[in-house]
């Protein structure tokens, strides 16, 4: 009977024991240090590139030194606003559907499943679809045309977020607002919705921060603008397309304004992800107990 | 009747999901008609020789020559070798933080992952143009050229640093964090029972991870790792910014290349003819199709296994 | 063959919840204890303690000293080894849903390296057989998996596992808990009938099941054994209060 020594067997598999560890704990270091390593190149290379030019310039003529990113920031900002006027009621109303009316139905199903196909859609995709709907009707890029392709990105991440907010609302508020004689309509907006918003808000920031580091679908939708743009009927310029042209042109300086443009844009969007991890973290519905 | 209203509304809201995909697929069929006309499913794989130079004449837009296969190729080649650097490192990742970790790091590690995908595609594509590149460039590119050679698949054709090869490990990087994430959803759903039910067989600590989770999640990191192929099909930019945007097929890893949705980017703004427009429409089409099915086929795999929607949105 | 386990001394700990305290016992190989007392008591501590599962739980801890036969299993060995000695059933039957019966059986087979063919093909059916199982599945070994039986053949399973791998000791932590009566009846059968060949712990909150099956009884009571005797002398003259207490149906 066994006495409890290790035989060779039992060494052999012990050793693959410590060999998969090892391997795991390689594994993570060479997922984790790249990323380390992008950040801080990132936070070197942007940071010696800010000044307070750069937030408020325009770019300036190839060739010419300095200039900024000023009517990109502005450009981007204008593109999320008309872009949330579009995908925020819409996929909010999408997860009040699935939430509130439609709960464990087919169509509630099939709704899902086509918004999770919406998530699914190449971005660039997006980008003809926008052109086609938007930019060949009006003859022209638009900040309409970029604002609304990245409205509809919206819509799938809102819809998601806003059901499971939702969702998670506890019966017994629902019912104690029936019991006063709420009507419906404004038992959900009033009570439930309320209830649920700081989450409901919190996935609107994040659908905010993955549409606002998005390229491809303004290439040929806002085009892109050198300029500030007045009206929503013009080209616009945005941050990350700026930084994309810049990154692949030919001059230094550009390439110094990528940089910064870069930073200013990861900035952004970590504050925004750790905002909303440290929300749903915290417990959204302090208010519903 | 403020009642019926609202409900209405909601319910518009929700319809309006379908009329928006439905709306995006018919413009991409109409739009593409033109070279569905005149080249119908040869566009996906013809190739013309050049009389004069005696090479193939995949994509030549002024002369009218559209031809979809460098660019499916590329698209392959880039998404396939980034599964294969992606999806082990993935794994190796979620065992450790699923498995190994200490309580304390696995939140921290978890949120770096996290951040990870929500890097935008365009700055990945800035570090690696200034980064990746120049490394392979320098120290990656000629040693591989010089051990593997023989292979065939490192041949130096291109001293840049550019091609398939850099697209493939940017790709890898980036949807490493879908496929970690959604294979520790995966892992996570295993009941602990059949831990301790391996575990009380004497098994070691792989042994258990091997028979008692990885077995038991094998259907649902199947999905994982077809959605995050998914994800490298449809990536753009920083695939454009590397791949050095050649419409040739070459058997060289290091070799340009170009992909279906980078060369929409780079062409579709200023695209020649109408023909043109309509060649890379129907390339955006078929990178429509293939995703919907893989994305479909991905989140089915996952839903087996754990029995409902994945809780998170990716 | 089962081997005798001599307890001393033994303490466990859940965190900062002393779980178990300065248990002295010695349980008789080949033959069946059952360990009884209210929910809570510890009786599940120790049986997990005899085969080091109780430690993989990270805030788990042990002192103490567990000897079976010869070898102290904190002292002398290691966990992984330890557990290759001890087989175990738990109170949800949990086999592997991804493995067909005669996979399922083998599993531990194949941990421990056996790959010929024959010797898996007649362990496999040894086991089947002394888990009463066997005719009950012998025409789809290979086919069904072990997640498509019924609850009771589930644990008979997992029993037909653990038995697999020639264990000296066989732990069972209320192993027809979640089992109907038939079932039951089928498992103390079977615990008649394996008791001469291995040394078998039940922990049940059945105290007529432990009547019918074990020679020897012992009653945990707030992570303290109190009595430890036959379980003849248990059920009819105990020795101490809480005993009589206890098995009369005050409380618990």
């Amino acid at each position: 009977m066994n006495t409890g020594e290790m035989t060779f067997r039992s060494r052999l598999r012990g050793a693959a024991d410590h060999l998969v560890t090892g391997l795991a704990i390689v594994a993570t270091a060479l997922v984790i240090l790249p990323l380390v390593a992008i950040f801080v190149y990132l936070l070197y290379k942007g940071a010696s590139s800010l000044n307070f030019a750069f937030f408020t310039q325009m770019p300036k003529p190839p060739g010419e030194l300095g200039g900024g990113m000023a009517n990109a920031i502005v450009g981007s900002a204008v593109l999320l606003g008309v872009g949330s006027l579009i995908g925020v009621p819409i996929g909010i109303g999408s997860g009040i559907f699935l939430a509130e009316y439609g709960r464990g139905t087919k169509l509630a199903n099939a709704v899902r499943f086509t918004a999770d196909v919406l998530n699914g859609v190449p971005s660039i995709v997006m980008g003809i679809a926008g052109y086609a709907l938007v930019v060949v009707p009006l003859h022209r890029f638009s900040a309409f045309a970029g604002g609304v392709t990245l409205g509809i990105m919206m819509i799938p991440t809102i819809t998601r977020t806003t059901e499971e907010m939702l969702l998670m609302v506890p019966n017994a508020v629902r019912e104690a607002a029936l019991g006063l004689g709420v009507p419906n309509w404004r038992s959900v907006l009033s009570i439930t919705l309320r209830t649920a918003s700081p989450g409901v808000i919190t996935g609107c920031m994040l659908a905010f921060s993955r549409v606002a580091g998005e390229t491809a679908p303004l290439i040929f939708t806002a085009f892109g603008n050198n300029f500030f743009s007045t009206t929503l009927k013009e080209p616009i310029e945005a941050l990350p397309l700026q930084i994309w042209v810049y990154a692949t042109g030919p001059y230094e300086d550009w390439h110094r304004l990528a940089w910064g443009g870069a930073l200013v844009l990861i900035v952004l969007i970590v504050t925004a992800v750790s905002l909303v991890r440290w929300v749903t973290s915290r417990g959204v519905l302090k208010g519903a107990s | 009747m403020a009642d019926r209203g609202f409900h209405w509304l909601m319910v518009l809201c929700a319809f309006s999901i379908f009329g928006i995909v439905i709306l995006i697929a018919t413009e991409l069929v109409v739009r593409s008609q033109m070279t569905w006309k005149q080249f119908g499913l040869s566009f996906f794989y013809r190739a013309d020789i050049d009389p004069t130079t005696h090479l193939p004449w995949y994509w030549d837009p002024v002369n009218g020559h559209f031809s979809a296969l460098p660019f499916i190729y590329g698209t392959l080649v880039t998404s396939f070798v980034a599964l294969l650097l992606a999806v082990p490192l993935a794994i190796g990742l979620s065992i450790f933080l699923t498995e190994m970790c200490p309580r304390v790091l696995r939140s921290g590690l978890a949120f770096l992952t996290e951040l990870l995908a929500a890097i935008p595609s365009v700055i990945y594509g800035l570090w690696a143009v200034f980064v990746l590149v120049p490394i392979l460039r320098e120290h990656v590119n000629p040693w591989l050229t010089r051990a593997l050679g023989w292979t065939g698949l490192f041949g130096i054709d291109n001293p840049t640093g550019l091609g398939y090869l850099a697209a493939a490990v940017v790709l890898a990087i980036m949807i490493l964090p879908i496929i970690s994430s959604l294979t520790r959803e995966v892992m996570t759903a295993v009941p602990h029972s059949q831990r301790e039910a391996v575990l009380a067989l004497g098994a070691t600590r792989w042994e258990m991870i091997r028979m008692g989770v990885l077995r038991n999640a094998r259907i649902g990191i199947v999905g994982a790792v077809i959605l995050g192929l998914g994800r490298a099909l449809g990536e753009t930019m920083a695939v454009q910014m590397v791949i050095g945007n050649t419409p040739e097929i070459h058997k060289s890893l290091l070799a340009n290349g170009a992909t279906m949705s980078a060369v929409i980017a780079n062409e579709y703004a200023e695209a020649v003819t109408d023909l043109h427009r309509s060649a890379l429409t129907e390339l955006g089409l078929a990178l429509f199709v293939v995703t919907i099915i893989v994305n479909a086929l991905a989140r089915l795999l996952v839903w087996a296994v754990t029995r409902g929607a994945p809780t998170q949105v990716h | 063959m089962g081997v005798g386990i001599e307890v001393t001394n033994l303490n466990a700990w859940y965190g900062a919840n002393h779980t178990l305290q300065d248990i002295n016992l010695h349980i008789p190989a080949n033959h069946a204890t059952a360990l009884i007392g209210p929910s809570g008591c510890g009786k599940s501590t120790f049986v997990r303690c005899l085969n080091r599962m109780h430690e993989t739980n990270p805030i788990a801890r042990v002192t103490g000293s567990v000897k079976m036969g010869e070898i102290d299993i904190y002292a002398d060995s290691k966990a992984v080894l330890v557990r290759r000695r001890v087989g175990m059933v738990f109170q949800r039957p949990n086999p592997f849903p991804t493995m067909s019966i005669y996979d399922n059986v083998a599993s531990g087979l194949k941990l421990n390296g056996y790959r010929n063919r024959r010797v898996l093909d007649e362990t496999v059916e040894q086991s089947l057989k002394k888990a009463a199982l066997w005719d009950e599945v012998k025409d789809d070994l290979k086919k069904k998996s072990g997640a498509s039986l019924s609850g009771g053949q589930q644990q008979r399973l997992c029993i037909a596992r653990a038995l697999a791998v020639d264990p000296e000791v066989l732990l069972m932590d209320e192993p027809a808990s979640a089992l109907d009566p038939v079932s039951t009846s089928k498992i103390e059968d079977l615990i008649f009938e394996l008791k001469s060949q291995y040394t078998i712990v039940i922990v049940t909150h059945n105290m007529q099941q432990a009547a019918r099956v074990a020679e020897k009884t012992g009653f945990f009571l707030n992570g303290r054994m109190v009595e430890f005797d036959s379980t003849h002398k248990i059920f009819t003259n105990p020795s101490d209060k809480r005993t009589e207490d206890y098995i009369t149906g005050r409380f618990g």
